[in-house]
């Protein structure tokens, strides 16, 4: 027994396995080490959840474009970030306009709704004439180059936009009403993570709806397990995709709004990070799956907010908040290597059969 | 005029020279079999009706129309509906809304009477309306992807092996079925390797070999065919 086991298992295996016991070794160290010190107090700890739980707000709304692409297409669109980013850049001129006449002052709700409503149009025609023009004629091609041609999109629009709006950075009007703190459900909270954090929600619950309940929804589930069986349904599977595409663009959109709500800017090249994170949510939860990707979302969110001061802090890790980018990416390496499916893909494949 | 009519069709896959010149018609409320060994083209020429695959040559027309300029999903307005081979549900939607993806070419949105039908012919799908399709057994699949074909209100449906892989009860029961169906008003053009089964309920058939149509007479006389009993019914 013990000997049939141990000639299955690798040397690669085994340094993967070590590799991650050393890392949750050094997470659980950490963490008591930060925990027993006592350096930060409840409302510290309570910040940064709510940090956390905003920021993985943001990247569930971006993930949603590529977990629903992926369903219908089995493609990684790598010019997502470039559809996130396009539609805040666009929106920063109306913000600014608005701003500058001062209606942004007089009606500041309005106008934020006028922005985001902007914003969230403009990813979404990115996101359909990028589908329209360069993916859909090589629907046919291998997978490989669909791929290969997304991150081409992705450069040609990031350069469009540099060349479009500038390398510099842009500082997005504030608003009065969005600063300072209020309290929420019994915490201290930034009134602008409240805003985000509902208007995430909000967001996501509608699309839930849409993907759960509606015809359209339903084709668009149909048409991701059999195109040509959609089609004897009578349903029109290049319109299905156009609208999935719009649908995952409008989402981006509206995150990079919310994100430049969260820190005040844009810049033509804002959409790798965040983009990056949403991805490896969609990847965590288990691409695909929309509900995956927000508790992926979420979940990367919180620990990132958290990781930095839980336990990068407790390991004498000298400036822990410098690296809470890279927690991102260790977890994704840490999900492709032990569990590649995602949080929800098990379950998924299990139904499917 | 005939309801269904194939002149002369060739389709391919790539270099594959798959359907060789197939000439067939389907009248309105019969029921038509074609039948033929594995690889004979049976479900080429289905999808070739439903607009799936392009005859390279030939046409295909319905009630007179020519179907070449529609793509597939606009031919399921025109009143055709395919229940495909291997049953072809999607198994990750409910019993319920692969009835509803089976009515969405419909303008209309009264699906009571639709689903009361339905579930009369089939009562085992009501059983288990909110149950994945991918859990279904088997027979359940076959028949839901018949009723989600029914859910369209077609005037012309086209089957594609319908007793593939059931138990001998199934088989009666799903035939027993297409009679009604078309009693009740639907053409039906039936695919089938049980031959001897098909032939019993439909008024003509076609017997295709390698992409040929080397047969084509009323039901009874297939049944009479040598040919025919040697090669499909089994018989010495
Ligand atoms: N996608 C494809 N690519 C290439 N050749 C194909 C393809 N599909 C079918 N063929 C070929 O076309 C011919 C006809 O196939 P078809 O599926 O129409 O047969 P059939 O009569 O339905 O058989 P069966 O009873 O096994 O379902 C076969 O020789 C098959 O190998
Ligand atoms: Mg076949």
């Amino acid at each position: 027994m013990l000997k049939n086991w141990l000639k299955r298992i690798s040397a690669t295996d085994i340094l993967m396995w070590g590799i991650g016991l050393i890392i949750i070794l050094g997470v659980v160290w950490g963490s008591v080490a930060t925990l027993s010190s006592g350096k930060y107090d409840s409302a510290a700890w309570q910040n940064l959840i709510v940090t956390g739980l905003t920021l993985g707000s943001i990247y569930a709304l971006i993930a949603i474009g590529y977990t629903v692409v992926y369903g219908i297409l089995r493609m990684i669109n790598f010019a997502h970030s470039e559809i996130f980013s396009g539609g805040p850049l666009v929106a920063y001129y109306l913000a600014r306009a608005l701003n500058d006449n001062g209606f942004l002052a007089k009606q500041p709700i309005v106008g934020l709704v006028l922005v985001a409503l902007f914003s969230m149009f403009i990813s979404m025609s990115i996101a359909f004439l990028a589908e329209r023009i360069a993916y859909r004629p090589l629907r046919k091609a291998p997978r490989l180059i669909p791929l290969i041609t997304a991150i081409g999109v992705s450069f040609f629009l990031l350069y469009t936009y540099k060349g479009l709006f500038g390398s510099g950075i842009k500082d997005y009007p504030q608003l009065d009403i969005l600063k300072g703190r209020t309290p929420f459900l019994g915490m201290d909270i930034q009134i602008v993570y409240i805003v985000i954090l509902i208007s995430a929600f909000v967001l996501l619950a509608i699309l839930y709806s849409i993907v759960q309940f509606t015809k359209l929804g339903k084709a668009m589930r149909a048409v991701s397990e059999d195109k040509d069986t959609a089609a004897l349904m009578g349903i029109d599977v290049d319109q299905i995709i156009s609208a999935t595409f719009m649908i995952g663009g409008a989402l981006a959109g509206a995150g990079g709004f919310l994100y430049a709500l969260m820190f005040h800017q844009v810049a033509f090249a804002m959409g790798f990070f965040p983009a990056l994170k949403a991805f490896t949510s969609a990847v965590v939860g288990g691409i695909g799956n929309v509900v995956g990707a927000m508790i992926g979302a979420m979940f990367l969110g919180i620990i990132e907010a958290m990781g930095p001061n839980i336990f990068l802090d407790g390991l004498g890790v000298p400036a822990p908040n410098q690296l809470k980018d890279a927690i991102a990416f260790v977890l994704l390496v840490f999900i492709l290597i032990f569990r590649p499916t995602g949080i929800l893909g098990e379950r998924l494949a299990t139904k499917k059969a | 005029m005939a309801m269904l009519e194939l002149e002369n069709v060739h389709t391919y896959y790539g270099n594959i020279h798959a359907l060789k010149g197939i000439s067939m018609k389907v009248e309105k409320g019969e029921i038509v079999t074609l039948i033929g060994a594995n690889g004979a083209g049976k479900t080429t020429t289905l999808r070739t009706i439903t607009g799936i695959l392009r005859p390279r040559e030939g046409k295909v027309t319905l009630n007179g129309e020519d179907l070449s300029q529609f793509k597939a999903h606009e031919i399921v307005y025109k009143g055709v509906s395919m229940v495909p081979e291997g049953r072809g549900i999607f198994g990750r939607l409910t019993v319920s809304e692969n009835l509803d993806m089976g009515a969405y070419s419909r303008k209309d949105k009264n699906f009571a009477p639709d689903l009361e039908r339905i579930f009369n012919l089939f009562p085992r799908l009501k059983e288990r309306r909110s149950q994945v399709a991918g859990t279904l057994s088997g027979g359940e699949q076959q028949m839901l992807a018949m009723a989600r074909a029914l859910m369209a209100r077609p005037q012309l449906i086209l089957m594609d092996e319908p007793s593939m892989g059931l138990a001998p009860v199934l088989v009666e029961a799903i035939f027993d079925t297409i009679v009604q169906i078309n009693k009740e008003g639907t053409t039906v053009l039936l695919v089938e390797q049980n031959a001897l089964m098909a032939l019993s309920i439909a008024s003509r058939g076609y017997v295709l070999q390698t992409g040929t149509i080397v047969l084509h007479d009323t039901a009874e006389n297939l049944k009479k065919n040598e040919m025919v009993q040697k090669a499909y019914l089994g018989m010495e």
